[in-house]
């Protein structure tokens, strides 16, 4: 009896631990199937490579994403510019010269900036960093590239923060016992061997902050002006794959291939983040080969 | 000083220059949000609910909304995940199965929250019936929650010695009896600290709930699971980008977000003092 | 024996683990040239001991000193010394191998970059040099590129020798490095103690009295934190002037 109930209490929690493949495939598989009827009209490479995105067009609706394609990944690589070497900076800090104490208050305050809910970002996003963006550049005003990837930055911080904080503290001690006695200062130390050695951990951290970045929503929707054009520079407006949806779906009539055209930017987006984080997880799974 | 004591100097401030900018972004954000919204705030604020337009009263109904979608958000990931964590830490193998599970929460974590949003409009919205309501919202922020849940409870279950479980095993116990009797009572105070930060981040996501219940303005309680409700941050995202006279809302955009804030960082450190404590205990 | 030149002089050494004393009055003077090896039961005191001599315990917090530690008769404890200079003098080599995540060639020459070495002969010359001082070079001039992690564990314990000689340090601490290492490997490192002791003042912790005999010119013997007994070595193992000392070295305890 005793051994019945055993294996069915197993059971239970194997199929429990089941259900999170099964949402991942779930999400993958509505995406698929709510996007397929948009490819019955819509060719693939129309809706990946053209620039012109007007689905309420009576005569002629077009559906290319590529310009949203652009500014999502525009306004990525900008925060990943700001968020990466102040995030490594950070990390470095609090593992290699912070005093203990020092140590114990900053992991609240990254807990707290992760805390920050993207729609109070992307509010600031409006009064706060928006109108010193349009000072600075002299601009009508600061909703644009910049604005937003100064926002997913402080988004992507505390990511990578954290987790360059782990990557560099799992350096064994012998690599830097090895230098110190070799005459090396703790500068040099952190330069040379602990970064080095935590840099699969430190990349991946980046990979994923940057997946955090490409996906999130309120703050580009709010702070980036929301132009669906082809952007030339930082100081354009533009309007993410996320934001789009975000703006069309509200108000999109069911079943209709516009709807299904936006569960593909969806399907896009989905598939960006799962590249970007399996990429982060090979090298994550590369680099404890390599240290034993 | 010699050159490479300089070198280390200049490195060392830079890295602290670095880790004093993250924290004056922290600081300015809070700063702007607390010495701008605070006057908004007062008892009429928390209690009423809009009026004229939404250019007056408080925010009450947005509150409850909030707290009512957090509570359903629990309700559906708090057990789905704690389960799961426990079939991870205490049964699984090591073996494809257990890998594609794990493999799954991680790319589950990465999924973005709009993402998450279109699944909740197809699945709970129209296949399952259930319309924008609180309940669709709530299970579409619940499956959002679960890798959160699922990690932090794992890392619960990770910080009971082995030696409970062995000791439990020794005297006789079935693998569940020992789980239930010896492991589970002192994991679970861990399982909520963190499943808490992850509330918390659902309390304030806006994203996934845009097209699956929240509402633009409704002056009274959701009287149901099926009634659509207003929420905190969906009130903020309006009060700021879509009223129609954005300049006058904007000390009640502040005022949201201040509530806003304020809520998620005590659920926070609520959470931090939970912690904290249970450090201490285990110490002693 | 060459008795004229102290290399280093211990003095009236006390150190501390936060309040536990690890070492109490320890003196000592070695000797330039000369093979020092340290020997005791675990736990007495030996690798903190070998640790104070490049200030290597300055990485743990909460440690305490007294008393001086003398190099070349400038005392490494003084005010306003840098500790880098002194772990520049004094080498180390590990009871583990802890080659660097890179290659060959990096590992050894990673000491001269950081000591601003920027020339690349220079650089590639001290490399093969100190590479040949490890008695490795046979073994890798064809693989310089390849990682560290490639080579044997005793291969790898060289290099780590290597790394330590291209800095040209005047002596060099040795904490159990053959202690993972099989009998060939082993006995490798130690033929190239021997050769090494013409350049360099070596002192060796090792947990193997064989190898202590084998090798060492003076013998230090420490038990509970105490320098018990210092001699020549001959003398430490044939007839020790402690009867503790004799103990020890026939197996009673330890």
């Amino acid at each position: 009896m005793a051994r019945i109930k055993e294996n069915m209490i197993h059971g239970l929690f194997f199929l429990n631990g089941l259900v999170v493949v099964g949402v991942l495939c779930g999400i993958f598989a509505i995406l698929v199937f709510t996007a397929a009827p948009a490819f019955k009209e819509i060719s693939i490479v129309e809706f990946l490579a053209t620039v012109r995105w007007n689905p309420t067009s009576y005569y002629k609706p077009s559906y290319g994403i590529l310009s949203m394609i652009v500014s999502s990944l525009m306004v990525t690589i900008g925060a990943l510019t700001i968020a990466v070497p102040l995030g490594i900076g950070t990390a470095a800090y609090l593992t290699d010269v912070a005093s203990p104490r020092v140590r114990e208050v900053a992991k609240p305050v990254i807990e707290i900036l992760a805390g920050i809910p993207s729609v109070v970002l992307g509010f600031l996003g409006i009064v706060l960093v928006g109108p010193i963006i349009a000072r600075v550049f002299g601009l009508p005003n600061g909703l644009n590239a910049i604005n937003g990837s100064v926002l997913l930055a402080v988004m992507a911080l505390p990511t990578i923060i954290s987790l360059s904080e782990d990557a560099l503290n799992s350096v064994p001690r012998s690599f830097t016992e090895a230098s110190y006695a070799v005459g090396a200062t703790k500068w040099q130390t952190v330069v040379r061997v602990k970064i080095p050695a935590a840099i699969s951990g430190i990349f991946a951290s980046c990979m994923l902050g940057m997946g955090r970045a490409v996906g999130e929503t309120m703050t580009v929707l709010m702070a980036t002006g929301c132009a669906p054009a082809m952007p030339r520079n930082f100081l354009d407006p533009v309007r993410t794959m996320t934001a789009s949806i975000a703006i069309e779906l509200g108000e999109v009539p069911y079943y209709t291939t516009h709807y299904y055209a936006l569960f593909g930017i969806g399907l896009v987006l989905f598939v960006i983040t799962f590249l970007i984080n399996m990429a982060a997880d090979a090298v994550l799974n590369k680099y404890q080969v390599k240290v034993r | 000083m010699r050159p490479r004591n300089v070198q280390e100097k200049i490195g060392f401030f830079v890295l602290k220059l670095c880790a004093g900018l993250v924290v004056l972004i922290l600081g300015m954000i809070l700063h702007d949000i607390v010495s701008k919204g605070w006057r908004q705030v007062n008892w009429t604020f928390l209690t009423a609910a809009p009026s004229m337009g939404m250019t007056e009263g408080g925010i009450f109904p947005a509150i409850m909304g909030t707290f009512l979608v957090t509570v359903i958000t629990a309700v559906c990931a708090v057990p789905l995940g704690m389960g799961c964590a426990i079939y991870l830490n205490e049964y699984a193998g090591d073996n494809k199965v257990t890998r594609l599970i794990r493999m799954s929460i991680r790319n589950l974590s990465g999924v973005p929250s709009i993402v998450y949003g279109l699944f909740g409009v197809v699945l709970f919205v129209n296949l399952l019936g259930l319309g924008t309501s609180l309940l669709a919202a709530g299970m579409t922020l619940g499956l959002l929650t679960l890798p959160w849940t699922i990690t932090a409870s794992e890392e619960a279950l990770k910080n009971v010695p082995q030696s409970y479980r062995d000791g439990a095993l020794a005297l006789g116990a079935t693998k569940w009896k020992a789980l239930k009797t010896n492991v589970l009572p002192y994991a679970i105070p861990g399982m909520l600290t963190g499943t808490i930060l992850g509330l918390a981040r659902a309390a304030g996501e806006t994203a996934p709930i845009l097209f699956t219940g929240a509402a633009f303005f409704l002056p009274f309680l959701p009287r149901s699971l099926s009634d659509q409700f207003m929420a905190l941050p969906y009130h903020l995202y309006i009060m700021a980008t879509q009223h129609h006279d954005l300049e006058k809302v904007r000390p009640i955009a502040y005022g949201t977000a201040l509530v806003l804030i304020a809520l998620i960082l005590a659920m926070n450190l609520f959470a931090i003092a939970l912690r904290y404590k249970l450090r201490k205990l285990k110490k002693e | 024996m060459n008795r004229e030149h102290i290399k280093i002089k211990v003095k009236d050494f006390n150190f501390f683990y936060g309040e536990e004393q690890a070492l109490k009055n320890v003196a000592m003077d070695i000797y330039k040239n000369e093979v020092i090896g340290i020997i005791g039961p675990s736990g007495c005191g030996k690798s903190t001991f070998l640790r104070s001599l490049n200030r290597m315990n300055d990485v743990i917090p909460g440690v305490k000193y007294e008393g001086t530690v003398t190099l070349d008769g400038k005392n490494i404890f003084a005010h306003g010394i840098d500790v880098v200079d002194i772990r520049r003098k004094v080498g180390m080599v590990f009871q583990k191998s802890n080659p660097f995540p890179k290659s060959v060639f990096d590992n050894v020459a990673y000491g001269l970059r950081i000591n601003g070495e920027k020339n690349k002969d220079v650089i590639a010359e001290k490399v093969e040099k100190s590479l040949m001082g490890a008695a490795l070079w046979g073994e890798v001039k064809d693989r310089l590129s390849a990682s560290a992690f490639d080579l044997s564990g005793g291969q790898q314990q060289r290099l780590c020798i290597a790394r330590a000689l291209a800095v040209e340090p005047e002596v060099l601490l040795m904490d159990e490095p053959a202690s993972a290492l099989d009998p060939t490997a082993t006995s490798k490192i130690e033929e190239l103690i021997q050769e090494l002791k013409k350049n360099y003042t070596i002192v060796i912790v090792t947990h193997n009295m064989q190898q202590a005999a084998r090798i060492s010119d003076y013998t230090a013997f420490f038990m509970m934190g105490e320098l018990i007994e210092y001699d020549v070595a001959g003398k430490v193992f044939t007839n020790p002037s402690k009867k503790i000392t004799e103990e020890y070295i026939t197996g009673r305890f330890g």
